[in-house]
C-alpha cells in the first residue's frame, strides 16, 4: 500500500478548473516532485491533499483511509502525520511569537500537554543546526535560510510520515539553497520521511527527487524517475522545460526548444492536446485528445512523443 | 570622449542606523561601456540594491556618500541639481524592477501608462499611441493596438514584465538598469525575457546593467561580469575569464554552489559554511576571510586591493600576490 495515493483528483473554482485529474503516488520513504509553469496547478494538488483547497472529486488516500473532504476535526489528529512547508518562509512564520512559541505550536494544538517544550525547542534546532538561542529570537531577526530551517524544523516537530513543501528553495541564495538540500535529504534518510515537493527549479529537482511528475493545465503530462526524465524526456513540454534551464557557463550552447506563447486560459482550454499550440513538435494526429498511458513505470500523455 | 558610459569610482556608501554606520558601499569602482552588457553577481546583502539607488539617486534618508563619484557621460550624477537628475532618470537612464506585479499602476490602462511616461515629447496624442503600440510589439505583445486599452491585471506575469520593459526603453535610453527582472518568473519565461533583451540591446543598441543572483542568467546574457561581496567588488572581469578561471574563491565557490553544472544526482550539495560578517561592526583584513578556505595570517592584517591580474580581469584576493603565498 503506498503512504499516498491520489487519483484522478480535481477541483474547480467556478468556471475554472484549476486540476482536471491528477493522480500519482507516494511511497514511504520517496521524494516525488511536480514541476510545471506558474498556473498549471501544482500548489493547489498539495493544499488539496492538506485538506487547505477544496477538490469537488477525486480520492486522497492516506495510508489506505480517504481524507478528501474530511472536516478540519476529522483532519486534525492526521496532520501530526502530513505536514505542510509554506512557500514564503518569512510570511509562514507569526512576526509576534518567538522562535521557541512557533516551532513547538504544533505540540499545544495537538494538546500534547506532556511536553517539555523547552527541551522540544533545543531538539529541533539542533535538527535543523540552528544555535540554541535562536529560541529566543523573532521571525524578524531570521535571514531567508535560518527562516526556512525554522520552517523545517516545525514541520518536523510531530514526527510527520510525509511532508508536503512549496518551493522549498526559493528566494534563498544558491550557497543557503545548497545547506537546505543537504539538510532535508539527510533529515529524509535518518527519519524515513517521504516528502512532495513543488518546485520550477529542475536543478533542484535532480538533486532530490526520486520520481517527479510533469504538470500542465492542472494534469500530468509525464511522470517517472527522476534520472530518467532527465536523461529521456518524452513529452515535448518536459523537453522543453529542461532546455530552458539556464547554465553556469558562457560557452554552453544549449539546444534551446523554444515554447511559443504562454500557457493558454484555464477557462479556453484547446480542444485535442491541449500543449498543440505551443508544440514546437505538434503534429495532425495532436488534434485528438491524448489519453495517459503507462509503460514500464513511464506515464505519458501525447499522440507523439519524442524517441 | 572614451567610450565610458557609466563609471562607479571608488563609491562608498554609508547607512546611519541606531547601532552605528553599516558600511553598505566600500571602495565600488567599475565601469560600463556604451552597448555593452554588464552583469552584477551577488548573493542576499552584498549591497546590488543599494548601489542601483546610488546610481540613480533614489536613496533612502539616512543614506550617506561617504567618498566617491558616480560619472555617468564625464559628468558626477552625485554632483548634479536634483532637476538635472530628475531629467535624467527614465530619459538617459532608465529601470526594470523585480517584481512585474507591482511595477504598474493598476487603475491606469497599459496604454494610459505608456502615453504617460512620454511626458517630456512633443508628438500628438495619436503618435504617442502608435509609439506605444510598437514598443509593445517589439516586445513580443500580441495584437498591440487592441491590449493599449487593457489593464495589468489582464496580463500575466512574464507580459507584464515585458511591457515593464518596454516602458523602459521608450526613450531609448543610454543605459538601462534591470534589477533581477527574471527572478519572479518561471525558467520558460526567464529564457524568453533572456532572448528579448538580448535582442534589443542590439536594436537599440543601449548599455545594460544586468543585476541577478542567478549564474546561469548572467552566463548567459552577459559580455563582463562584476562580483560583489558584502558591500565590496571581489572580482570583476570578462564572463569567460570570470566562468572559466576565477581569481577569488568567493566567486570560485560560488559557482562549485551553483546545482546547475552538477549533472548528476549529489548525496551532499556544494554550500559555503558561514555567514556574511556584521556591515555595522567590520572585521579588519579580508571580509571573506572568515568563510574562506585558504585563509592565510596576511588575509586578517590587511585588506586585499582590487589589482589588475591580466587585462581588465580584476580581483581582490591576496592569493593572486605572489610574496603574499610563499
Amino acid at each position: 500500500m503506498s503512504l499516498l495515493d491520489v487519483k484522478d483528483l480535481r477541483t474547480s473554482y467556478g468556471q475554472v478548473n484549476v486540476l482536471a485529474g491528477v493522480s500519482f503516488t507516494v511511497e514511504p520513504g520517496e521524494t516525488y516532485a511536480l514541476v510545471g509553469e506558474s498556473g498549471s496547478g501544482k500548489t493547489t494538488v498539495i493544499r488539496a491533499i492538506a485538506g487547505l483547497a477544496p477538490a469537488q472529486e477525486g480520492s486522497v488516500k492516506f495510508e489506505g483511509r480517504e481524507i478528501r473532504g474530511a472536516s478540519e476535526r476529522e483532519m486534525r489528529p492526521l496532520r501530526k502525520d502530513i505536514a505542510m512547508m509554506f512557500q514564503d518562509p518569512v510570511g509562514s512564520l507569526s512576526p509576534r511569537l518567538t522562535i521557541r512559541s512557533l516551532i513547538t505550536e504544533p505540540y499545544r494544538i495537538q494538546g500534547m500537554k506532556d511536553r517539555d517544550l523547552d527541551a522540544e525547542a533545543k531538539r529541533l534546532l539542533e535538527m535543523v543546526n540552528l544555535p540554541a538561542h535562536f529560541a529566543d529570537r523573532y521571525p524578524y531577526q531570521l535571514s531567508g535560510g535560518q527562516a526556512r530551517r525554522v520552517g523545517v524544523a516545525r514541520a518536523l516537530a510531530l514526527e510527520p510520515k510525509l511532508i508536503l513543501a512549496d518551493e522549498p528553495t526559493a528566494g534563498l541564495d544558491v550557497s543557503v539553497q545548497g545547506e537546505l538540500l543537504n539538510l532535508m535529504n539527510d533529515l529524509r534518510e535518518r527519519l524515513g520521511l517521504a516528502m512532495v515537493i513543488i518546485t520550477h527549479n529542475l536543478n533542484v529537482v535532480r538533486h532530490v527527487a526520486d520520481r517527479m511528475g510533469i504538470m500542465y493545465l492542472g494534469r500530468l503530462v509525464e511522470e517517472g524517475t527522476t534520472e530518467a526524465i532527465f536523461k529521456h524526456p518524452r513529452h515535448p513540454y518536459t523537453r522543453c522545460l529542461l532546455s530552458a534551464n539556464p547554465e553556469p557557463d558562457p560557452d554552453a550552447r544549449l539546444e534551446r526548444i523554444a515554447l511559443k506563447g504562454e500557457p493558454p486560459s484555464l477557462l479556453r482550454r484547446p480542444k485535442g492536446c491541449e500543449f498543440r499550440e505551443r508544440c514546437p513538435f505538434a503534429q495532425e494526429v495532436c488534434s485528438q485528445t491524448p489519453q495517459w498511458e503507462i509503460e514500464n513505470g513511464h506515464g505519458l500523455r501525447c499522440l507523439a512523443p519524442l524517441g | 570622449m572614451s567610450d565610458t558610459l557609466l563609471e562607479i569610482d571608488r563609491l562608498s556608501v554609508d547607512y546611519e542606523t541606531a547601532r552605528g554606520d553599516l558600511r553598505a558601499l566600500r571602495d565600488i569602482s567599475f565601469d560600463v561601456r556604451k552597448g555593452e552588457i554588464v552583469g552584477i553577481v551577488g548573493e542576499s546583502g552584498c549591497g546590488k540594491s543599494t548601489l542601483i539607488s546610488s546610481i540613480l539617486r533614489l536613496t533612502a534618508p539616512n543614506t550617506r556618500f561617504r567618498q566617491g563619484e558616480v560619472r555617468f557621460k564625464g559628468e558626477d550624477l552625485l554632483q548634479l541639481p536634483e532637476r538635472r537628475m530628475r531629467a535624467l532618470r527614465g530619459a538617459d537612464i532608465s529601470i526594470v524592477f523585480q517584481d512585474p506585479m507591482q511595477t504598474h499602476n493598476p487603475v491606469l490602462s497599459i496604454g494610459q501608462q505608456m502615453l504617460d511616461i512620454q511626458h517630456r515629447s512633443k508628438a500628438s496624442r495619436a503618435e504617442k499611441r502608435a509609439r506605444a503600440a510598437q514598443m509593445l510589439g517589439a516586445v513580443g505583445i500580441p495584437d498591440p493596438e487592441a491590449r493599449l486599452d487593457q489593464f495589468p491585471h489582464e496580463f500575466s506575469g512574464g507580459m507584464r514584465q515585458r511591457i515593464a520593459i518596454a516602458m523602459a526603453l521608450m526613450s531609448e535610453p543610454d543605459l538601462l538598469i534591470a534589477d533581477e527582472p527574471t527572478t519572479a518568473l518561471d525558467a520558460t519565461l526567464e529564457v524568453q525575457i533572456i532572448e528579448r533583451l538580448q535582442e534589443l540591446q542590439r536594436e537599440f543598441n543601449c548599455a545594460i546593467l544586468f543585476i541577478s543572483h542567478h549564474l546561469g542568467v548572467i552566463a548567459e546574457l552577459c559580455d563582463r561580469v562584476v562580483v560583489m561581496y558584502a558591500g565590496a567588488v571581489v572580482e570583476s572581469g570578462d564572463v569567460r575569464e570570470i566562468f572559466h578561471d576565477p581569481k577569488h574563491p568567493y566567486t570560485r565557490r560560488l559557482i562549485d554552489c551553483d546545482p546547475g553544472h552538477i549533472k548528476e544526482r549529489a548525496r551532499v550539495l556544494p554550500t559555503i559554511p558561514g555567514e556574511v560578517p556584521d556591515l555595522a561592526n567590520l572585521p579588519g583584513g579580508c571580509i571573506f576571510r572568515d568563510r574562506c578556505n585558504q585563509a592565510m595570517p596576511r588575509c586578517a592584517a590587511e585588506v586585499p586591493p582590487l589589482t589588475q591580474l591580466k587585462n581588465g580581469h580584476h580581483a581582490a584576493c591576496w592569493l593572486n600576490h605572489k610574496e603574499a603565498a610563499e
